[in-house]
């Protein structure tokens, strides 16, 4: 069977499972449609949070930023996974006991104020709106490479299936897809990943593959990665970091604080029966995100090793000379995945040196003595360029495994953007149908009627989504910064200090969360444009790129909910303190005793 | 009760201190702080300091959770305010 057909048939396949799921599990209440009941088993949970957590960008492009960016690569996985930990100890299980449907909601009550609940609706609005871009584009990337059709039938088709189970079944179809996602995903991410371990390593476990020597010699697999990279002028891997430690430092803390605040993914904790349960969820859920997160280290360093295996034939498993006249593949003679990947433009040659031969190097190294092995050996110039999300996507065919490994990575990609679509996606229409609609507009609105609201703004919700997909804003790369960036320095804070706090008055709250916001907005935009329009950066005007201590504006997260806190009790400080029901409220909220099931009462 | 649920909070927030304190240890610690000294160690194939930032921490991330979640039953019984 030819490659396009596979793909085509496994596909097909995964999206005719997501729907059969759909038609069984539909929603009938408003219970169901945003809680799925709230009788999900805690592993069950894990399961779809962690396929509601991985998204287009961990599938498709994490191990490629892995790749290329080495140790420093080490933010995005400890950034990622550490922020289970704040979420399961600091909100999860308290927002649980609240009982109540969405986030927003527990803000607005805990701080007596609609005014706090629908600055909390337009965070979680911006937040998850940006975060939905990102996946509706992996979609049409995702089908665009691998089916052959163009990106807006791929978009299209991914609108089709989410509308499906999202609008029929909300939190309960989703969840019973996002389960059947999260195994699409991790089966089709860790087959080649073994495939490749035992080629280059002879052992099976990736995770032990990346610490093991290469097969048929005494020297370990990063030895030899960080020997090669080094004589091509490439900072060594294993310490490669970008930019400064204190930046590291705080990309790690914003995508910590972010991921614990995002409100999609916790959500999710308020499908489980017991406060028990909302904390060992998170721990399933971390367990199932970390079979992911701990292979994507592997599958970048491997994959880079591949890449220079395949440029540089007997470099890698022999000590050939790398600066030797035909050390580097003849481009006439290169494999047909490479042929295959120029045509998408993810992969592209130039023989500067018209040699006929692929050079890849770093030619903008700052070492002179690199720069006197390339000159003598008659680069002039770096020829080939290799986009990151390559790694993942052609990762199967670069190591020369069977179709039906290709056709599963492209069904992968889809699951995780399809499941972390779809959890965005009820994120914004619950907060639009239960905290705008009933919260604000329409109190007295009858379940059934909310119910429909709900739906309708899940499809409108999905309209709106497919049409950025399509139109994507030009800064597909910024929207994550942007999110979790909310996330840190709006969400996670109030919450936390509603917890945390008794103290905490509406007043701090509110001006907490707008300086944090605000600040982190700022520095964004200073930095890309307000947002996002090309030519209204304003970086300059605040002192050039990095002003703040050479942090750059994806690791301004932190720094944001530093001011949160700070602006909050400050203003509490001087205002009146929260009246004593509410104080009532935090300490039964802190206790799991009488919890009972989530529901939407206002 | 209002005595016990004092305390409550405050076995509470002992243990959550703990265990943010490993969190930051290994992570920010043994990740970044600290990487390139234990560099020098070897596990291994893997440089320490780098298996702490691209492996170690995520178990160890995993290892807190449930022995929180362990803690935190122990903790609500010794109270008496756990679920039924």
């Amino acid at each position: 069977m030819d490659l396009q057909t596979t793909i085509y048939l496994v596909v097909g396949a995964s999206f005719a499972l997501y729907i059969a799921i759909a038609f069984w599990a539909k929603a009938g209440s408003t219970s169901e449609f945003y809680v799925a009941g709230g009788g999900i088993g805690p592993r069950m949970n894990g399961m779809a949070t962690a396929a509601d957590w991985m998204s287009a960008a961990s599938f498709i492009s994490m191990a490629g930023l892995i790749s290329n960016m080495g140790y420093g690569g080490g933010l995005f996985l400890m950034g990622w996974t550490g922020g289970y930990v704040l979420l399961a100890l600091l909100l999860a299980p308290y927002l649980r006991k609240f009982g109540k449907f969405t986030v927003p909601q527990f803000i607005g009550d805990r701080y007596y104020s609609k005014s706090a609940s629908t600055v909390a609706v337009l965070c979680l609005l911006t937040a998850s709106l940006t975060y939905v871009i990102g996946q509706m584009t992996g979609v049409g990337v995702a089908f665009s490479r691998f089916l052959g059709v163009s990106n807006e039938v791929g978009v299209y088709v991914g609108m089709g299936i989410v509308f499906v189970y999202a609008v029929l079944g909300g939190m309960k179809g989703i969840t019973y897809t996002q389960v059947a996602q999260y195994w699409v995903l991790v089966i089709a991410y860790t087959i080649p990943a073994i495939f490749i371990s035992i080629q280059l390593t002879g052992n099976p476990i990736p995770q032990l593959g990346l610490g093991a020597d290469l097969i048929g010699t005494d020297i370990s697999l990063l030895q030899k990665l960080d020997s090669i990279v080094v004589d091509l002028g490439f900072d060594k891997y294993t310490t490669s970091m970008p930019g400064s430690m204190l930046n590291m430092f705080l990309y790690t803390l914003s995508l910590m604080i972010g991921t614990a605040g995002l409100p999609h993914v916790i959500m999710r904790f308020f499908t489980v029966k017991t406060v028990a349960d909302a904390r060992s969820s998170a721990g399933w859920a971390l367990i199932f995100i970390a079979i992911l997160y701990t292979t994507a280290p592997a599958v970048g360093a491997m994959a880079k090793l591949n890449l220079l295996r395949t440029v540089t034939p007997g470099v890698v498993m022999q000590n050939a000379d790398i600066y030797a006249k035909d050390a580097a593949v003849e481009y006439a003679k290169r494999p047909d995945w490479m042929a295959r990947w120029e045509k998408t433009g993810l992969l592209k040659f130039e023989d500067k040196n018209g040699d006929g031969h692929i050079q890849y190097y770093n030619d903008k190294t700052k070492n002179e003595a690199s720069k006197a092995k390339f000159d003598e050996a008659g680069w002039k110039g770096n020829e080939l360029t290799v986009n990151p999300d390559i790694i993942v996507l052609a990762n199967p065919e670069i190591a020369l495994l069977p179709n039906w490994v290709i056709a599963l990575v492209a069904a992968g990609g889809l699951a995780a953007a399809l499941s972390t679509a779809a959890g965005l996606l009820l994120a914004i229409s619950s907060a639009i149908s239960h905290d705008l609609v009933k919260g604000v507009f329409n109190p007295k609105i009858s379940e059934k009627n909310e119910l429909l609201a709900g739906k309708f703004a899940m499809a409108g919700a999905i309209l709106v989504a497919g049409y950025l997909g399509l139109n994507p804003p030009g800064f597909a790369a910024g929207t994550v910064a942007l999110a979790f960036g909310i996330a840190a320095s709006s969400l996670f804070p109030a919450i936390m200090m509603g917890i945390f706090s008794k103290k905490m008055n509406k007043e701090g709250a509110i001006a907490g969360m707008l300086a944090g916001l605000f600040i982190t907005l700022f520095y964004v935009f200073a930095h890309k444009g307000i947002f996002f329009i090309k030519g209204t950066d304003f970086v300059d005007m605040i002192g050039g790129p990095n002003p703040f201590f050479g942090v750059s504006p994806e690791a301004f997260g932190a720094v944001g909910a530093a001011f949160n806190f700070i602006v909050a009790f400050a203003v509490d400080k001087v205002t009146k303190e929260p009246p004593a029901h509410i104080q009532h409220l935090v300490e039964s909220v802190r206790t799991p005793r009488g919890s009972k099931a989530v529901d939407g009462a206002h | 009760m209002e005595k016990s649920g004092e305390a409550y909070w405050k076995a509470t927030l002992g243990l959550l201190t703990k265990i943010l304190m490993v969190w930051f240890l290994v992570s920010f610690g043994a990740g970044i702080l600290f990487a390139d000294m234990l560099n020098n160690i070897h596990l291994g194939g893997y440089p320490l300091g780098f298996w702490f930032a691209q492996q170690g921490s995520i178990y160890i991330f995993v290892a807190l959770i449930f022995y929180y979640g362990k803690k935190m039953g122990e903790i609500d019984r010794k109270f008496d305010v756990h679920e039924d």
